[in-house]
């Protein structure tokens, strides 16, 4: 079986793997990182978003084996030393989830969307995050929340996001 | 008896608690369980719609590395019972038994006929591979009016007809009213099956543990399945403990005794070791129960001033291959609603449960109500139409005047309270409404080949199921009463029980409120315990937009109780009467003496030592309680929604959508408005996006979120939501119930849009969901025989 040597939430893991291992049950069976959860089995929902090497993937769609030398962030490994992420904030202020279950995928895409635009529209953020479902909140409150943490962010540019 | 004035927690928009550990990732879905030894089951289902099996071999899967055990339904008939259905509608139902795993017979493509239980679920897949399966193919089920049609295939062979039941209520000289009526609507409309689709698929895991099991399952009923997985599996209730942990949204879908939940317990039992089952997403759009699925014929009979004389409604509505928990029910949820907020003179209503080699059909969010406000709202856009009024005003002319309720309507029910006349006029003020028609008559002008149309849905629904001799006159299984209670710990911190079992809804926060407000504690201090039937052992659960209408109401109940010992207790120290005694901000104090008072939570500490209490009290604050509502409640609402057809491609955008919804006394808007959000996002999928579809061999086509569309965030408007206030009269908090309300008001109303842009043309339907090829069709079929 491959090895693999993965640096998760800032933690190096190094195991044997099938090689067709999803990267989402490596992390949640192998690993414990139980909080990123799996929606669907087609790529479209999202929810198992992650940070690999600080570009959003859906690790459903993500052999553990292609992860190897690489750096993962979870949703888990945001907040190190219990401090909130600015997007993490903002979904608990705008009231951006109901069920929770898209949030950990959702809040890795919005991250990832405002590396790529710190300053999007709603029509921007409402297109950018179309690769991730979600069944409770209509999306307004998320729309708000990706605005509300775009505009902490580009007051407080210097924070890394990844750990 | 209402009390409308908040308190300072409640009708505060707190930020949740729940999201603490949702927006970490420290959430606990059954799915993240790893318990030791535990194995993994994976199901082997149905490839044919209809057929006979013949044979199963399961002898070279057994042999595959990391298999445990293999079981066929036959393995297992003679201990895994028949799955329950708790809403027998007719003493003359017809109830075909549903074993967990096919026997002999399979009806719809996903039945499951054998498991594999491995060391991981990688290995129980993959020796599915190697289960063999002999199948004699029957002919499908699969159309409703064919299935009721003389000489037609069966289902259920044994029962004779595809028919389950028909069930029928009358008030009123319908004859009379259709007779010569001046102005008589006739239309048949489908609502498609839909998939509810919550974002966590389902999960059980289930443990022997000491002399019983344990069982944590994505449900939303955590009560009602243990006691239906006793009375299935004859395992006694007490040996059983059901968990419902963090489940991620359930929408009805999770208001269910699956028989994947029974079968975990059984082979739980089988190998004395915990099992675990996950659905993937493909295997749950296939086997969880389905929603909608009528066809409904519909008369409406009205006067030339567009008074509506009388209704008569005809269902044929789709069970599936079985009845399930509430599945011959949710239709009949309908029959009390196809009268909308409007006054009649008589109405009939039938429905025939029908059954198809489809999914069991079952709750989906509303359940019955959309189906009805639907027929009902597009009937009055039609009426309008058909007597060239504004759809406001003939909907004006037949609706209940605030000063009428309490009303009696011509279905049964009395609507207690509503002013439908100040949310429509709140809501045509935000939608700018004669501005938008004003646009509209331009664009009619001009040939626009993008035209404007506006749909109207002035809707009301009863919730907060429900009164409990109201469910056993409808021969429901239960009742429909919730239990709370109150802990008040001898530190003064405040543990709440509520049978509710939230999964999404943010019952921690807003319980946390309401106990905070009624014993004057912080709102920190209140902790909200729910899901586990070793922590919370009675409750009804939660479905129906019932949580803050019943359950809110039983937890007030058991905090009123808390006050009333407590102030026996105050009294006594303070060597007062009670009478004397003020209660507020979490204080005791004598009446005109404010330095003489005892906070609760040091009364809590004397009830605890119980060093001096008064004769005949018992130790200890603590309280529960349970509410029994007399009524359903009525939200209400005027939702408006503008949309841009464009002619010449059929491709719909909403351009604006106004709902101002009445749920009455709000605890926490913030969760009220996002309930809004989320039930508007369901019903607006229904009319533009959704549909369940089966190909001519009974094989559902849209088994991936590639093929059944749930909408992404491109595909929704802004909406703009506000309130009006009515409180309830039928309980002390005033308080109605929202889930469900937006997914009811909005399905109409976006149709009514759609219909009206295209009305010019001669379009007086488009079937749902309005996808931009049904849309051009209806455009085009129109314009070619015209």
């Amino acid at each position: 079986m491959p090895r693999v040597r993965i640096k998760v939430d800032g933690v190096t893991y190094e195991d044997e793997v099938e090689p067709r291992l999803l990267l989402v049950h490596y992390l949640r069976e192998r690993l414990g990182k139980v909080g990123t959860p799996v929606g669907c089995d087609t790529t479209n929902c999202g929810a198992c978003t992650v940070l690999l090497d600080g570009l959003s993937v859906k690790s459903c769609s993500v052999l553990a084996v292609q992860a190897d030398g690489r750096e993962i962030t979870t949703v888990e490994g945001l907040g190190p030393g219990g401090e909130l992420h600015p997007m993490q904030r903002a979904f608990h202020t705008e009231h951006a989830l109901q069920c929770g279950f898209c949030t950990p995928g959702m809040i890795m895409a919005s991250i990832d969307l405002l590396r790529e635009n710190a300053d999007p529209s709603e029509a921007e953020i409402r297109e950018g995050l179309e690769g991730n479902l979600c069944r409770c909140t209509g999306y307004q409150n998320i729309v708000r929340a990706v605005r509300r943490a775009a505009e902490e962010m580009r007051q407080a540019p210097e924070r890394e996001v990844t750990s | 008896m209402t009390e409308t004035v908040a308190g300072r927690e409640i009708g505060s928009a707190r930020r949740r608690s729940e999201d603490a550990r949702l927006i970490t990732g420290r959430t606990q879905w059954t799915d993240n369980l790893q318990l030791p030894g535990m194995c993994h089951v994976a199901f082997l289902r149905s490839p044919y719609a209809h057929a006979r099996i013949t044979g199963v071999d399961a002898a070279e899967a057994r042999q595959r590395p990391g298999v445990v055990a293999v079981f066929t339904g036959a393995d297992l008939a003679d201990e895994q019972g028949s799955l329950p259905c708790a809403w027998p509608v007719t003493e003359d139902m017809r109830h075909p038994d549903h074993p967990p795993m096919a026997v002999d017979h399979v009806r719809y493509v996903g039945e499951p006929v054998a498991c594999v239980v491995a060391r991981d679920r990688y290995a129980a897949a993959d020796a599915l591979e190697a289960i063999d399966v002999d199948y004699e193919p029957l002919t499908p089920v699969l159309d409703m009016e064919q299935a009721v049609a003389d000489g037609a295939d069966l289902v259920h062979a044994d029962l004779g007809t595809n028919s389950s039941y028909t069930w029928v209520f009358e008030n009123g000289d319908l004859d009379a009213a259709l007779r010569d009526a001046p102005v008589l609507i006739e239309r048949r409309y489908v609502q498609q099956r839909l998939i509810p689709t919550a974002m966590e698929p389902r999960a059980v895991v289930c443990a022997p543990e000491g002399d019983g099991f344990t069982l944590w399952s994505a449900t939303q009923i955590p009560h009602i399945l243990r006691l239906m997985l006793a009375t299935v599996t004859g395992i006694p209730e007490h040996r059983l403990r059901v968990i419902a942990p963090d489940v991620g949204g359930g929408f009805g879908s999770k208001l269910q005794v699956y028989g994947e939940e029974v079968l975990a317990l059984l082979l739980a039992r089988r190998l004395g070791r915990p099992i675990k089952w996950t659905e993937s997403r493909s295997e749950g759009n296939l086997t969880v129960h389905h929603g909608r699925d009528q066809i409904q014929r519909l008369t409406l009979a009205a006067e030339r001033d567009g008074t509506i004389r009388g209704l008569k409604v005809d269902l044929l509505a789709d069970m599936g291959a079985y009845l399930m928990l509430v599945t011959p029910g949710i239709p009949l949820l309908g029959a009390f609603m196809f009268n909308g907020i409007y006054k009649m003179d008589a109405y009939s209503f039938t429905c025939t449960g029908v059954f198809t080699n489809k999914t069991p059909t079952d709750a989906y969010r509303g359940a019955g109500r959309p189906e009805a406000t639907f027929a009902i709202e597009r009937l009055m856009d039609e009426l309008a139409a058909e007597l060239d009024l504004d759809p406001i005003e003939v909907r004006r002319r037949n609706w209940i005047r605030h000063e009428e309720f309490p009303y009696d309507t011509i279905a049964g029910l009395t609507y207690d309270s509503g002013n439908y006349e100040a949310a429509t006029d709140k809501a045509l003020h935000l939608f700018e409404y004669d501005t938008l028609r004003a646009e509209q008559a331009d664009r009619r002008e001009r040939r626009d080949p993008v035209q404007l149309g506006i749909g109207v849905s002035t809707f009301t629904e009863m919730c907060g199921l429900a009164p409990s001799r109201v469910l056993g006159s409808l021969s429901y299984g239960a009742g429909g009463w919730e239990h709370a209670s109150v802990r008040v710990l001898p530190s003064g911190k405040v543990e709440v029980v509520t049978g509710s079992s939230a999964h999404g809804q943010g019952h921690e926060t807003a319980w946390a409120q309401i106990t905070a407000d009624r014993l004057g504690v912080p709102f920190e201090d209140v902790r909200v315990l729910h899901g586990d039937t070793s922590v919370s052992p009675k409750g009804m659960d939660t479905y129906g937009s019932r949580s803050l209408a019943v359950g809110g109401i039983a937890l007030v109940n058991a905090c009123d109780k808390v006050v009333d010992k407590a102030r026996r207790v105050a009294a006594h120290l303070l060597e007062a009467a009670e009478e004397d005694l003020e209660f507020t901000g979490g204080r005791f104090s004598v009446r005109g003496v404010p330095d003489q008072a005892r906070t609760i939570q040091e009364v809590a500490l004397a009830a605890f030592a119980a060093h001096d209490l008064p004769d005949g009290v018992e130790p200890s604050l603590d309280s529960d309680a349970t509410f029994d509502p007399d009524n359903f409640s009525f939200p209400h609402g005027t939702h408006l929604c503008a949309v841009e057809v464009d002619t010449e491609t059929g491709f719909v955008r909403i351009r604006s959508y106004v709902a101002v919804d009445d749920v009455g006394l709000v605890v926490n808007p913030l969760i009220v408005e996002g309930q809004v959000h989320g039930g508007l996002a369901q019903g607006i999928a229904q009319a533009l996006y959704e549909e369940a579809v089966y190909d001519a061999e009974g094989n559902l086509t849209t088994t991936t979120m590639a093929d059944y569309l749930i909408p992404s965030a491109a595909d929704l408007p802004h909406f703009v939501t506000d309130r009006t206030e009515t409180p309830a009269t039928t309980n002390p908090l005033g308080v109605k119930g929202v889930g469900e309300a937006g997914t009811i008001a909005s399905t109409p109303a976006v149709v009514n849009a759609i219909v009206d842009a295209l009305r010019p043309y001669g379009v007086r339907d488009v079937p749902m969901p309005c996808t931009p090829e049904r849309v051009w069709r209806a455009l085009n079929e129109q314009e070619g025989s015209a």
